[in-house]
């Protein structure tokens, strides 16, 4: 008997006792479930949640591993830099070495166990006391957050916040497809409150600075927009296809815009993500840019404002710096979270971009706002919904109304 | 409890769990978020909050019967206005640190809706003694929740209970802070407080189904 045969009648045994979630879970993860439907007309289709995700994950796997060379980089270059010899890039001398990756991979790796690890243990705790089949939920989450935080991050941080954005963020409304907020977000968000010194500053972006900080071998590496929002704009030496193709200081997962323009492609190319948020949130984004520099250009701001340096910030390149792209891409486009009518996705999308970019300029403690714009966005995609809704069955009720009127004109005449 | 019948003291009992103020009624709430960022300051407002309703639950319930119905609401107002200033002149010259912290939150406990929400529905209504018991126990419901709430955020938050470092030093890095651990600077905002409030309403409602809302 085969051990997927051995799993189907272990099943059987186990059905009705307590740890019956936790193996279906399980169960389900490794083979297709044995059961079928044996009554009524179904439309079969391929894809189910788990496919969903699991699309999802692959289009986040190369973010993943750049991520990890990325990581490394950053690392030596700031070591360099602080030993006086800084390095300009080159991408296959001194950028894609197993030096960079293995330094990454141990540094991101752990991210990514601890987020698994812990973000599962939840969801089985729930799954066996509320007595239903585990839900595949976390495992985008899962995978989002190590990408979204700073690559030092300290574990435990991340396992406490995990719990609470799990818990607080999706389990209270319900469980997965319940959930208001996007659960990783929540846990960024939880992160960027609860511990404000281990996720901005020119410290936490590059491994091991913070150890170093005060020493001698003190190393550091601003992001770009921190150093626009101290009015330094002019001492970064990133070039604009650097910042494009990823090789700056950030989030793990964050800096490689052409990565996850490509992740976003395959995604609108599955049709799992929605290419509405993504196209409105892009023109949300570039508006409220070209806003702030046409302020700029008519001279209604000077060069002494502490804005200043985010609004002269060239607004296309907002876009390419920063977590935007990846927020766009990945998070304003979760499905549940999101608007699911195709006109409030424009709306809803739009002021991602329109809102991220204002939180960017005035946030004074942290020149970043993406994951605040789609936090705040997600608890209006169901207002939005709602009065598309209505319009358009206003819009139903007139035209029969009209209709009416005019089929008795003619009966009249 | 001999001196209390079993309905005088469910007076006191219910409000502090089946029928709390805050977890139940759902009221009070903005002090509750306000000012229990300190578990001092929680108890501080716990105990002048006792005193307030206990007190004009008594004058209330005296007065009831020659209160005019149609001006009834000044009068609650001038009562827990008076009461009020007494607590805060009390602060004021006996623990005037504590009022700067408390600050705004002591005169709005006049505003504190489960203070009026006593009057009108129980001392207006009832003899002084079982107005006494239930403002006794209503503020004791609301103070409990307040208490649990400061507990919290101050050991999360600050690392300290009541001002003592419980937890070690954050600049020396003794005790837990030796192992990396860090305070949570969530739990001295407001928000965090609602989902602390938000967790005591879950756990309650899960321990006694009955407590569940109809839809």
């Amino acid at each position: 008997m085969s051990f997927k045969n051995k799993l189907h009648e272990i099943k059987e045994q186990l059905k009705g006792k307590k740890v019956a979630p936790a193996f279906n879970a399980l169960h389900t993860f490794l083979y297709t479930p044995n059961e079928t439907t044996h009554s009524g007309g179904h439309v079969r289709v391929a894809d189910d949640l788990k496919r969903t995700m699991n699309t999802v994950i692959t289009a986040l796997i190369p973010v993943l591993i750049f991520g990890m060379f990325n990581a490394g980089y950053q690392h030596y270059s700031a070591v360099d830099a602080a030993n006086g010899t800084p390095r300009t890039l080159d991408i296959l001398g001194n950028f894609l070495t197993f030096d960079n990756f293995w330094m990454g991979a141990l540094t991101v790796l752990p991210l990514v166990v601890v987020s698994y690890g812990v973000g599962l243990a939840v969801e089985f705790v729930f799954a066996v006391i509320k007595g239903h089949e585990v839900e595949e939920g976390y495992l985008v989450t899962g995978m989002l957050v190590p990408l979204i935080v700073p690559v030092d991050t300290p574990l435990w941080m991340l396992a406490v916040a995990v719990v609470f954005g799990v818990v607080i963020g999706k389990e209270v409304f319900g469980g997965t497809g319940m959930n208001i907020l996007n659960p990783a977000l929540t846990i960024r968000a939880f992160l960027f409150f609860a511990y404000p010194t281990w996720m901005s500053g020119d410290k936490v972006w590059v491994h091991e600075a913070v150890e170093r900080a005060g020493t001698v071998d003190a190393i550091s590496g601003e992001t770009i927009l921190g150093y626009l929002a101290q009015g330094r704009g002019s001492e970064y030496s990133y070039s604009i296809s650097e910042m494009f193709f990823g090789f700056i200081p950030g989030s793990v997962g964050e800096t490689s815009t052409f990565l996850i323009l490509l992740g976003g492609l395959f995604l609108v190319f599955t049709k799992i993500a929605s290419w509405r948020i993504m196209l409105s949130a892009i023109l949300g984004a570039l508006t409220m840019g070209l806003i702030f520099n046409g302020v700029v250009d008519a001279g209604w701001i000077t060069e002494s404002s502490k804005f200043y340096g985010l609004m002269s910030f060239a607004f296309w390149q907002h876009l390419i710096v920063g977590g935007l792209a990846f927020g766009i891409v990945y998070m304003a486009t979760d499905p549940v979270t999101g608007s699911q009518t195709n006109k409030g996705k424009w709306y809803y999308g739009f002021f991602i971009g329109f809102i991220s970019v204002l939180i960017r300029v005035f946030n004074p403690a942290y020149p970043e706002g993406v994951f605040l714009a789609i936090l705040l966005m997600n608890v209006f995609a169901p207002t939005i919904d709602h009065y598309v809704v209505q319009g358009n069955i206003k819009k139903r009720l007139k035209r029969a109304k009209n209709g009416v009127l005019k089929t008795l004109n003619v009966e009249t005449v | 409890m001999g001196i209390l019948s079993k309905k005088d003291a469910a007076l006191i009992l219910d409000p502090l769990a089946d029928n709390n103020p805050i977890t139940i009624q759902v009221l009070g709430i903005c002090s509750a978020l306000a000012i229990t960022a300190e578990l001092e300051a929680s108890i501080v407002m716990a105990v002048s909050v006792l005193f307030v309703m206990g007190m004009g639950n008594v004058v209330i319930s005296l007065m009831r019967n020659i209160i005019p119905s149609k001006i009834r609401i000044i009068v609650q107002l001038v009562v827990v206005a008076t009461l009020v200033i007494v607590v805060d002149q009390v602060l004021k010259a006996f623990a005037y640190e504590l009022s700067k912290t408390l600050s705004v939150f002591v005169g709005l406990i006049i505003t504190n809706c489960i203070i009026m929400g006593r009057f009108e529905a129980f001392a207006l209504a009832n003899g002084p003694k079982r107005s006494f018991l239930d403002g006794i126990g209503n503020a004791a419901g609301y103070g409990f929740i307040l208490v649990v709430i400061g507990f919290f955020r101050e050991l999360l938050g600050s690392g300290t209970l009541l001002g003592i470092k419980v937890l070690g030093d954050p600049i020396e890095k003794t005790g837990l802070y030796a192992f990396g651990y860090e305070n949570n600077g969530f739990m001295l905002l407001s928000p965090m407080a609602l989902i602390v409030v938000g967790i005591i309403i879950w756990v309650q409602r899960s321990r006694n189904p009955a407590l569940i809302e109809e839809n």
